[in-house]
């Protein structure tokens, strides 16, 4: 039997359909870990990039944080965080959400940075005060870039979950570290094929949600879809 | 009394003893994590060149939305899934590291390469025209140099990225610092770990200024942003 064929017998194989090690465990684990890291990343870069992007400054800073960002190895961080804090979810929600912050706070300080000079004019000249004009215009004008954030850092630590099974924990890593350990094959090519899937699949649900979360008022005069200011692979 | 206990449980992040001991070791994994870097550039650059020049040259083809998408796809999935997937197939080794890296510095630099071409102003290319340049000649001798400050901001992130990308394929047994790291994983020592995430990181940060510098060098009527 071809090795495709087996991977094949291994994926439908009851038997790896339940239990602890079963895939929709380690699916669901790969999944929580990541929203929960990009939840924790989105509080603590959004609200930065924002009021950063709003009163324009400190630009350099918040370009710098991605920068440096994409140059510090996710693996290091994962394992230095493991030896801190041990066995547990702890180290990889650490290493994940250092991953999500950079690209978010940079998209979402460009998003404030080009939402039109000319429309603030108006919207203080119509008499808005500061914390409205952020909330109900300048805010709705940022949403497509702040989501094309959203979006790269959630593929990005779908994809680095994966790593998780390094330091002993679950996910989908688990079938990738397992099936190498033991030469299994076919379990290694299912657990590459399920993340692989997995990874694919949050790039084009994320990218389904920004269509539909543009606000209607500018849906009509926008410029081309699915554009992000940083996007950077680093798993 | 003894200041050394028999099992000294306390492992500092960094043991200098064992670092001044194991410099040449360190330097061989640095070694070894610039060349996978180098071979994941050039491949990438290779193959990335002429397809963007071709996607531009020959639009009726619609090379341009094909490469895209097939190479975002491929940028999609993870590369310890891709290094995974090739292994019953190319075994442990370069081969297997490199397939991965190059195809996804294509995709950063073949972007790169046709926001450049297009970012060309259509009166130079009016002006070529008119001094009689056949196609071919005005793409390789006007616009593409005209493209190279984006050629080389693609460089540079793909240059960066891939210094990162390196260290998981200490999962599939090469990975120049990634080894030291899996290393400081596998003994629980901290020394190896800590030193290969910093030297990742310095690797970036002056492989990005190399990269700056090169561009300041080819294209010094470009500043490099």
């Amino acid at each position: 039997m071809s090795l495709p064929q087996e991977t094949w017998r291994w994926v439908t194989d009851p038997a790896h359909w339940q239990g602890i090690d079963g895939i929709p465990t380690r699916l669901g684990e790969q999944v929580h870990l990541s929203l929960e890291s990009v939840a924790i990343g989105a509080l603590i870069a959004l609200p930065v990039g924002i009021v950063l992007g709003h009163y324009g400054r400190f630009g350099n800073l918040a370009i710098n944080i991605s920068n440096v960002g994409r140059a510090v190895p996710s693996f290091g961080i994962l394992v230095i965080a493991f030896q801190v804090f041990g066995l547990g979810d702890v180290p990889i929600v650490i290493a994940l959400t250092a991953l999500a912050v950079p690209p978010m706070v940079t998209n979402s300080y460009v998003a404030l940075r080009e939402v039109d000079p000319d429309v603030k004019d108006a919207a203080r000249g119509m008499g808005y005060r500061e914390l409205p004009q952020l909330l109900r215009v300048e805010l709705p004008l940022a949403v497509p870039l702040i989501m094309a954030g959203i979006r790269t850092s959630a593929v990005q630590v779908v994809a680095t979950a994966t790593l998780a099974a390094l330091i002993a924990g679950g996910g989908l890593g688990r079938y990738i570290v397992d099936g190498l350990a033991r030469s299994d094959n076919p379990r290694l090519l299912a657990g590459a094929l399920l993340v692989a899937a997995l990874a694919l699949a949050t790039e084009l649900l994320l990218a389904g949600l920004q269509q539909v979360l543009i606000p209607r008022g500018i849906r009509l005069l926008r410029a081309p879809s699915g554009q992000r200011a940083a996007t950077l692979k680093v798993a | 009394m003894g200041s050394r206990v028999f099992l000294d449980v306390v492992d500092p992040w960094i043991n200098w003893d064992w670092l001044s001991t194991h410099i040449p070791y360190v330097l061989a994994a640095v070694q070894e994590h610039l060349v996978l870097t180098a071979i994941a550039l050039a491949g990438g650059l290779v193959i990335a060149l002429p397809l963007g020049i071709a996607a531009r040259r020959w639009t009726n083809l619609h090379l341009r939305p094909a490469v895209l998408t097939v190479f975002g796809a491929f940028y999609t999935i993870p590369s310890i899934a891709l290094f995974a997937l090739l292994i019953p197939y190319t075994g442990l080794g370069t081969l297997t590291a490199e397939i991965p890296l190059i195809g996804y510095n294509v995709l950063i630099l073949v972007r790169n390469v046709l926001v450049g071409l297009d970012a060309v102003p259509p009166d130079v290319i009016d002006a070529a025209d008119g001094m009689g340049y056949r196609p071919w000649a005005r793409l390789i001798q006007v616009e593409l140099p005209l493209a190279l400050p984006a050629i080389f901001a693609g460089l540079r992130v793909a240059t960066v990225s891939t210094i990162g990308i390196v260290t998981i394929t200490a999962v599939i047994g090469l990975g120049g610092l990634g080894q030291l790291i899996l290393r400081g994983l596998i003994e629980s020592f901290h020394t190896p770990l800590v030193v290969a995430t910093a030297l990742c990181i310095l690797l970036a940060f002056f492989a990005d200024l190399l990269v700056a510098g090169a561009q300041r060098v080819a294209v010094p009527w470009s500043r490099p942003a």
